[in-house]
């Protein structure tokens, strides 16, 4: 396997113009003779399925939701970045660029972080052509606020649901082409296999979620726009659906895939409150600008918060971190919390929490004006926990966010795959091992409103393609091998529901591939997963049939990929002995901070599957830093 | 706190085309602190222990915002608790020893798929009639260009909030989708950029309404009282004032 990169040559600033000059047209005439496979229908999907149709493609989407309007991107609080400079105050596409690349702890591939940088101004205008209301100043100006890892203030925002105006700006654009029937939509249908002629990608095998019918896509190429994997932890801020099973299965065809060890902690969630816990809730970052996190300095203190004298508060952040304070970057707030709570400090039920508190604050600013700022943030916690936090300081623990490791893929955002064109989260290519908050949905749009229409257009204007349909013998092996798989998953009937042996593994994968990782515990982890995935596959027990609307069987197939893909998420962090971003090794810190190693770690790894029971095989992407100099991160 | 005893009378249907009833079943180990879908999700671990098909109900996104999840919760959808969706519904807002009977949404144009399950797709085909600006990919001009005042941009994200549940459709003794549609007619009604496909707008999204089966409105206010994102009956209005104009000058 090669990883070539294609990056435009020319000065940083003109690849992408260059490229887009030097790229293949399809003529408007000759679009609609073209069918493109979309998976997914998030911020990416949606936006490439829209455009892409607009332009005249012949597209056909897909999502395993009753709607394409509930795919997770709607759940994202806080903004979205743009190097408009609206504000003045110093932002530019190379001050974006910039602030991205360091954000990564320099992992991320330059030339793409670039483009997004670009592409940004554009999204912002765009959105606001389709109706998205961002929130807006007395003189009808667009509003910007501040975000973590920036000096600047260029996040938009449409108050704290950027994520849902966003996307519904995306499905609207994508129902307009529904209606004009460029676009052919398929709700409540899942991608179960990735289908290849010739090495190419083809087509897809997808399950009717209402029916059961297992039935065949054949296209000219097929676009993943699925999301991360960050469900592999059980407890997540993901929704319940999110899987990996449409970038894992193309993995297993042939799809490199990168950094799977980089995952996002998220400082600020609601911590977990017994073992019915089904799903973690995230509370804007944006609390951090007010509230002060603390625990006590003593171990085992049980008593009230309020009880608890200054002098005997541990304002952790505030100590080690003096200039950044409780607006220290994710990762490095995180394992502060962990620290705290592996220390025995930790509050609340388990230990497992500390308290964010907006006592001073009050008193400095007043009940009136925290409430404005935060009110629907503090009901949301109430309605949760059932505690006041005007009265008492809330209580938070880091949570699986974001994943940053990706489906590989070149600069046209194309994977090893020929024909095979990955978007947004599922993709690892801009936020190399950390991701800056509001960069998510700048990204997704990026890739799906301007990047990949674009690429995809000179994909199908330069390849000569054989005419291929469902009746391919392929496409009839691949459909015979998900049938017999979901009959499989019926057969075992077993003792455990998928459920538990799920929440097993996202236990094993927390202790030891969580927020610090041991070489140890990793090993370790590497013997227990393949264990709980043989016993899965002897006594997972799936009732009802494969005819007709069934959740278990949909979360078994979901979860025999996670099953699979811990490991390979194991292994990268294993093999990666460093510390960068969302990945701190235990063993390569100073004084508990990461320790990057860029003379052995500086780039992109990806993984190549060698079939069933062969070890994966690592191909290594070389980062090169021309434009922002390697630096090491420091926020004290 | 302790655990709760929680009766559950769940409606269960096994297709769209099958008959359904209530079926009672005992939680015994529920916490004050589960949200409504985890108990229903502790239920269903119970059932396949003792191998009973688990209840079908949509959930995704467990945070109140992707409007995946609603049933009805005692005769209320999405349950007693104002501005809450089930998801964030939590078992404290009940009693230990409470019954509680649990339905899909009920109407003719949201069909039963399976137990607490509806197909909700008319929903995105009224947003296919209309419910959209016309803005392809690519010929926008500056955002800045567009000045909003804010008082217009702050309403128009009111009714943009609604996040398609369909809660309004199932409080509505007429199973009526005027808050829903009205929500989003307003939305983009508010905004220049939605001036040019105002009155066309209206026209076609109503009359996809009507086309699905959904009923009339006769301004009980049900809907905003169950929406849990508090869409206001206001939009509603508006709506009828632009299809007034809209019959009366096209």
């Amino acid at each position: 396997m090669e990883l070539k990169s294609n990056i435009p040559a020319g000065p940083m600033a003109q690849k992408w113009d260059r490229h887009r000059f030097e790229m293949k047209l399809v003529n408007p005439a000759n679009r609609r003779k073209h069918t493109i496979i979309v998976v997914g229908t998030g911020l990416a999907g949606a936006s490439a399925a829209a455009t892409l149709g607009e332009q005249g493609y012949n597209v056909k989407a897909f999502c395993f939701q009753d709607s394409p309007r509930r795919a997770h991107s709607i759940a994202a609080q806080g903004g979205i970045n743009a190097a408009k400079n609206y504000r003045n105050d110093g932002d530019s596409i190379q001050r974006l660029f910039y602030d991205t690349v360091k954000g990564g702890d320099f992992r991320a591939r330059e030339a793409n972080v670039y483009r997004l940088a670009q592409v940004s101004v554009e999204i912002i205008d765009q959105a606001v052509a389709q109706g998205v209301p961002l929130a807006r100043e007395y003189g009808g100006l667009l509003d910007n606020r501040s975000f973590g890892g920036a000096q600047v203030s260029r996040t938009f925002y449409a108050r704290g649901q950027t994520g849902q105006q966003l996307l519904i700006g995306a499905y609207q654009a994508l129902e307009r082409q529904i209606a004009a029937k460029t676009v052919q939509m398929f709700p409540r249908t899942e991608m179960l296999d990735l289908v290849l002629v010739d090495g190419v990608a083809r087509g897809i095998v997808v399950r009717d979620l209402v029916t059961g019918e297992i039935s065949s896509h054949a296209a000219d190429t097929v676009v993943l726009a699925t999301g991360g994997y960050g469900n592999v932890f059980f407890l997540s801020t993901n929704a319940k659906g999110c899987n990996v099973t449409a970038t894992f299965r193309a993995w297993k065809k042939g799809a490199a895939f990168a950094n799977p060890c980089y995952t996002q902690i998220h400082p600020t969630c609601i911590p977990v409150s017994g073992d019915h816990q089904s799903k973690l809730t995230l509370m804007s970052e944006s609390l951090r600008n007010d509230g002060r996190v603390w625990v006590p300095k003593a171990k085992g203190d049980q008593r009230q918060p309020k009880e608890i004298p200054e002098a005997e508060r541990d304002y952790y952040l505030e100590r080690k971190y003096p200039s950044f304070g409780n607006l220290s970057p994710r990762d490095i707030a995180s394992r502060a919390a962990k620290e705290a709570c592996d220390d025995g400090r930790g509050v609340g039920p388990g230990g497992q929490g500390v308290y964010l508190d907006f006592a001073d604050a009050i008193k400095r600013l007043g009940r009136d004006t925290i409430e404005e700022r935060y009110g629907n943030l503090f009901e949301m916690y109430e309605r949760i926990t059932g505690e006041n936090p005007y009265e008492r300081p809330m209580r938070i623990y880091p949570a699986v966010h974001y994943t940053m490791g990706g489906t590989w893929v070149d600069y046209n955002l194309q994977s090893t795959i020929p024909g095979l064109h990955v978007l947004g989260e599922a993709n690892f290519s801009d936020h190399g091992a950390n991701r800056l908050g509001a960069s998510a949905l700048m990204q997704g749009l990026a890739d799906g409103y301007f990047v990949a229409p674009a690429t995809i257009g000179h994909y199908l204007g330069s390849t000569k393609l054989a005419k291929v349909d469902t009746t391919h013998p392929e496409f009839k092996k691949v459909e015979q091998e998900v049938r017999d798989r979901t009959r499989k998953f019926l057969s075992i009937n077993g003792t455990r529901s998928v459920d538990s042996f799920h929440r097993e593994l996202g236990k094993i994968m927390w202790d030891k591939c969580g927020m610090a990782r041991t070489k140890e515990g990793l090993q370790e982890a590497l013997k227990l997963i393949p264990a709980l995935r043989a016993e899965f596959w002897k006594n997972v027990r799936v009732l009802g049939s494969g005819e007709g609307l069934n959740q278990s069987l949909e979360k078994a197939g979901r979860l025999a990929d996670f099953l699979e893909f811990a490991e390979l998420m194991c292994l990268d962090a294993l093999h990666r002995e460093e510390s960068c971003g969302g990945h701190f090794r235990v063993e390569h810190q100073d004084e508990g901070e990461a320790k990057r190693d860029d003379e052995r770690f500086a780039y992109v790894a990806a993984w190549e599957y060698k079939g069933e029971g062969q070890p994966p095989v690592l191909h290594k992407e070389p980062l090169v830093f021309e434009e922002v100099k390697l630096a090491t991160r420091s926020y004290k | 706190m302790g655990s709760m005893r929680i009766t559950l009378k769940v409606w269960r249907q096994s297709g769209p085309k099958s008959a359904g009833k209530l079926v009672t079943y005992q939680v015994d180990d529920c916490s004050p602190d589960m949200s409504f879908l985890e108990l229903l999700d502790v239920l269903n671990e119970k059932l396949i222990a003792q191998g009973d098909e688990p209840v079908a109900f949509d959930h995704d996104c467990r945070e109140g915002i992707c409007g995946a999840c609603g049933v009805m919760i005692n005769g209320h959808a999405h349950g007693p608790q104002k501005l809450t969706t089930a998801c964030q519904l939590h078992m404290r807002t009940f009693n230990d020893g409470d019954t509680i009977t649990v339905e899909p949404w009920r109407a003719a144009a949201f069909p039963v798929v399976k137990d607490l399950v509806v197909d909700r797709g008319a929903f995105d085909r009224i947003i296919q009639a209309g419910g959209f600006i016309s803005a392809s990919t690519g010929g926008a001009q500056d955002a800045n260009e567009i000045l909003i005042p804010k008082p217009d941009a702050d309403l128009a994200f009111e009714a943009a909030a609604c996040i398609g549940c369909g809660a309004c459709v199932a409080a509505c003794p007429n199973a009526s989708a005027m808050l829903f549609t009205s929500a989003k007619v307003s939305h983009l009604g508010l905004l220049p950029q939605g001036q040019p496909e105002r009155y066309q707008r209206v026209l076609g999204m109503v009359e996809r309404m009507d086309l699905e089966g959904f009923g009339g409105c006769t301004n009980l206010g049900e809907c905003q009282t169950a929406c849990p994102k508090g869409i206001s009956v206001d939009f509603i209005a508006r709506m009828n004032r632009d299809y007034l104009k809209a019959t009366l000058t096209t």
